[in-house]
């Protein structure tokens, strides 16, 4: 059995992340015979979209759908002697010459690699309106993550509210699961549906997306679960905890009673590992987020470095396995394990699937783009949750000159809590580039500083081989 | 030959050199200060903001004592409060050691003819720092002293330039310098600048210039690191340090804590960049832990690097230049440079004006380094400048 | 476990966030700035709201513990605080 990794002694790979990416990426570290560290934040593997899929029984898998179920032979891995899983380790350093530094278990260790793949997925895109912080008020992925964990729900009613297709997909997941929810208010914009037409003959290619989407829209349109369309103008009511979700369709108010709510506007990459690193990041307008730089094999521009899955930009779950596999086979090239031919020869298949699963990605990102509302909220909505800073407070600094994202840190606290700018990061930088006027890729996005994560001053105190001990 | 466009240039508009453009300003000059950044991108910037007397060296002593009662002011001198709190500021004894050590300290600043240090007894202590380790036997305390927020001190001092008719500018390298008639050029991506006088104060970059004019200094870029936590309820109202340990301490009113103490990242001058090494944080966190063992659960959220001119005798080059007329130095504080600004602009304005420095600043001339060999490490062909 | 006194019914395997909403629990902390009612919102680890104090450990996010026998899990009321000296911390 292996000893404990450390700084003095490097692994040749070191993957962060045991989602579809991170997994296939050590599926072809464990075939090419290379010693891998597998690093991931939760107690099992699968990332967010195969969460729990280990533990989870058949009942729950087909409640959940086919494509979660999918996963499991991705998890077959975890129990390969050949690699090295640690879960329940927190990374909150990466440097440029492959230091890692993580908690596990209380205790903070560095270790060093020859090559990295960063496989960090997918955070939420902030989804900012008036009454978003009550208790109560969580995300759809957030919905999935406890019907994938014990598979318990809460009992009082529950209405969606949004756009995207896990919108739809947490739909036909609750009905099946008998939860009671109460109503379905999209807010895709009417006009998305148009212009997503342009894309949709590229999306037909790889039929299986739109038929599953199609379903789904079946599902709900049968159950009498009420689907409210091209809604906007949100706003969350309640004291202490939500208690309603008041809206407008076409100009008429609408008020839902509910226990909780499920927000969801589509995902973004979780680019803070990335940034740290000071990788190069460019702006895709389609998809209204920020994705590192990279080559076809997830190269980054730091020869150690490279990022696979959700983490590089929205994929979905099946192109992020190739591309993690993709990314695996040119960082197994760069050590030398591989030649050029035999990598490129183990890669025409995840080539093939990654080419084809991202088909229908621009007609889903079109149709999906979020509303405006979400883009720019009221003045009087909290954007920055940790600090409580509002809309209209980033407006203020921008009249006093603030010119970005870490300026604004000058003049209040907007990204300076605990969540490191990982929920507010988006809006700031979107309501600073409108009250410029000024495109978002010039405003730029807050400069991310370790530790990745938060740590204690006591993990600090007792870290284990720091880089020059 | 043309009369130079500006009275004074200043090079680099960091904390001093806004400092020294906004008095001699108000003493009438024209003055322009160019920066090859912006004002607080560097030691400015991302320090600990201590405003202290406490722990100086003895040749600095007058120039803090001066500078301190401008800061109890400092809203008249800027037009900005700074965030200035005098919260007092305390150096921890953990053994009869240092505390003899800090009493002798006393006793020699008093015979010095400084009592703004007083040496407190555990008990006292144990009153004003209720939360510090049972271990601890006593502290100097600098009443009076505090700390205020950097990079509003910057902005404040930078507006009360330009009302004062400073011209600022802003990504503005100095590419070279020379003597043109009866004064200097600078040149520049944006062209020529000419001015009487030249001020030296581009901190970790200061070198550029001293060797230009044949007196080289081993001025060196540190990066000092910072950490600072989350919020946690008040518990700590003076800014603390340690007589044996390095660190700088405080609470904010948001109550996140900031820690610092000099422990160093990696310094990247000559790409304006440098890094945290957590090898160094460590230390910080373990001396943090042995002066406050319940903090171990608290979280650091964020850590930082500014760059910093370091001399190896730890007071800056202050003073007229040995080599070249009409060129005057200040630069190279040490990481204890901040709480000196509002002073390093009066001995300026003294030193054009009226020739001479009322303050004592015989210790800080560059002359001391006549000599030594040219070893400064911010050196790259595009930083030389040509004389 | 218990939560702020009172009784929870968990499942092993659940995190702390997650066993307190199937009980039916919304709020779970006070801001530090407004002291304004928060609850769980993203379940996995990236929003900070879910913090909780667990087994004397404050500021914990409970989105990324497991439930175990016994645990004694009570909301954050602000800021962490911070006790004087010759208390130890809560481990």
């Amino acid at each position: 059995m292996r000893g404990t990794p450390t700084v003095a002694d490097p692994v040749p790979l070191l993957i962060m992340g045991a989602g579809p990416a991170g997994l296939a990426a050590a599926q072809e570290a464990v075939a090419a015979g290379v010693g891998a560290l597998l690093l991931d934040e939760q107690p099992t593997g699968g990332g967010q979209i195969y969460r729990s899929l280990g533990e989870a029984s058949g009942e729950r898998q087909k409640t959940l759908g086919a494509d979660y179920a999918a996963g499991a032979p991705l998890l077959g891995v975890l129990s390969d002697q050949g690699l090295d899983h640690q879960p329940g380790a927190t990374v909150w350093e990466v440097t440029p010459e492959g230091s890692v530094y993580y908690t596990r278990e209380g205790q903070a260790r560095a270790v060093s690699a020859e090559q990295l793949i960063l496989c960090s997925g997918a955070l939420e895109r902030p989804m900012p309106f008036p009454g978003w912080t009550l208790p109560g008020v969580m995300t759809c992925g957030a919905a999935q993550i406890l019907l994938k964990g014990a598979g318990v729900f809460p009992a009082r009613g529950a209405v969606l509210a949004g756009s995207g297709p896990l919108l739809l997909l947490l739909a036909k997941q609750l009905i099946g699961a008998g939860a009671r929810l109460v109503a379905v208010v999209d807010t895709t914009p009417a006009d998305n549906y148009r212009a997503a037409l342009m894309h949709l003959p590229k999306a037909l290619r790889t039929p299986g997306y739109l038929l599953k989407g199609l379903s789904m829209i079946r599902t709900l349109s049968a159950s009498g679960v009420p689907w409210y369309r091209g809604a906007s103008g949100l706003e969350a009511i309640g004291d202490d905890a939500v208690a309603a979700l008041r809206f407008k369709v076409r100009g008429r108010q609408h008020e839902v009673v509910c226990g909780n709510l499920f927000l969801h506007q589509g995902v973004v990459p979780n680019v803070q590992l990335s940034r740290s690193l000071g990788l190069e990041h460019r702006w895709d307008q389609l998809q209204r987020c920020w994705r590192p730089s990279l080559d076809d094999w997830g190269a980054s521009d730091l020869e150690r470095v490279a990022v696979a899955g959700d983490g590089a930009g929205i994929m979905g779950a099946r192109a992020a396995e190739a591309h993690g596999r993709l990314a695996a086979l040119g960082a197994l090239k760069r050590l030398g394990v591989l030649s050029e031919n035999e990598r490129d020869r183990r890669a025409a298949g995840p080539r093939g699937v990654y080419r084809r699963e991202i088909l229908p990605r621009p007609f889903l990102d079109r149709l999906y783009q979020p509303h405006p509302d979400y883009l720019h909220p009221a003045d009087d909505t909290i954007v920055c949750r940790c600090e409580e800073v509002t809309a209209g407070q980033i407006r203020k600094y921008v009249e006093l000159g603030c010119l970005g994202p870490n300026q604004a840190k000058a003049f209040g606290r907007s990204g300076m809590g605990p969540c490191q700018g990982r929920v507010c990061g988006l809006s700031v930088s979107e309501i600073i580039a409108q009250a410029r006027g000024v495109p978002l890729e010039e405003v730029g996005y807050y400069r991310i500083r370790p530790p990745i994560k938060p740590v204690t001053l006591g993990e600090l105190a007792t870290l284990e081989q720091p880089e020059d001990a | 030959m043309a009369r130079p466009s500006y009275d004074v240039i200043v090079v680099g508009a960091g904390l001093h050199g806004l400092s020294c453009a906004l008095n001699l300003a108000r003493e009438g000059l024209k003055v322009v200060a160019l920066d090859k950044d912006h004002p607080g991108r560097h030691a400015s910037g991302v320090n600990a903001g201590g405003v202290r007397r406490l722990g100086r060296h003895e040749a600095e002593l007058p120039l803090s004592v001066a500078a301190l009662e401008i800061w109890h002011r400092i809203e008249q001198e800027v037009g900005d409060s700074c965030g200035f709190v005098a919260c007092d500021q305390i150096k921890v004894a953990e053994n009869l050691s240092e505390a003899e050590a800090l009493q002798a300290r006393v006793q020699r600043l008093r015979q010095l003819g400084y009592d703004h240090e007083q040496w407190i007894d555990e008990d006292e202590l144990k009153r004003r720092v209720p939360a510090v380790a049972g271990h601890c036997v006593g502290a100097l305390l600098c009443a009076g002293d505090g700390s205020a927020n950097p990079f509003r001190t910057v902005m404040a001092f930078r507006r009360a330039a330009l009302s004062a008719g400073v011209e600022i500018r802003e990504n503005c390298p100095v590419q070279a310098l020379r003597a043109a008639g009866s004064g200097w050029r600078v040149d520049t991506p944006d062209g020529p600048v000419d001015g009487g006088a030249v001020v030296n104060c581009a901190g970790a970059w200061g070198n550029n210039i001293a060797r230009a004019l044949g007196e080289p200094v081993p001025v060196t870029a540190a990066a000092l690191m910072l950490m600072i936590t989350e919020r946690l309820a008040p518990f700590l109202s003076p800014v603390l340090g340690a007589a044996g340990r390095t660190l700088s301490f405080k609470q904010f009113d948001n109550g996140t804590l900031l820690i610092g103490g000099g422990h160093r990242g990696t310094a990247q001058p000559e790409c304006n960049r440098s890094r945290v090494r957590f090898a160094g944080l460590r230390i910080s966190a373990q001396t943090v832990g042995a002066l406050f063992p319940q903090l171990a659960d608290v979280r650091v959220v964020r850590s930082w690097a500014g760059l910093e001119g370091m001399m190896p005798d730890h007071i800056p080059v202050i003073g007229p230049s040995g080599r070249a007329e009409g060129v005057y130095h200040a630069f190279g504080f040490c990481g204890h440079g901040f709480q000196l600004a509002p002073i390093t602009g009066r001995i300026m304005a003294d030193l054009l004006v009226r020739g001479q420095s009322s303050l004592p600043i015989e210790a800080f001339r560059i002359q001391r380094f006549a000599g030594i060999a040219d070893t400064a490490a911010v050196d790259t062909p595009e930083q030389r400048i040509s004389a | 476990m218990t939560f702020d006194g009172r009784t929870i019914e968990a499942r092993g395997g659940d995190s702390v966030a997650a066993a307190l909403i199937a009980a039916g629990v919304t709020e779970t902390r006070t801001t530090p700035v407004s002291g304004a009612a928060r609850g769980p919102y993203c379940m996995m680890g990236v929003c900070f709201e879910c913090l909780m104090e667990i087994d004397g450990v404050q500021n914990v996010q409970g989105c990324m513990v497991q439930v175990r026998e016994g645990m004694s899990v009570r909301s954050m009321a602000g800021a962490r605080t911070v006790s004087d000296a010759g208390n130890t911390h809560g481990g």
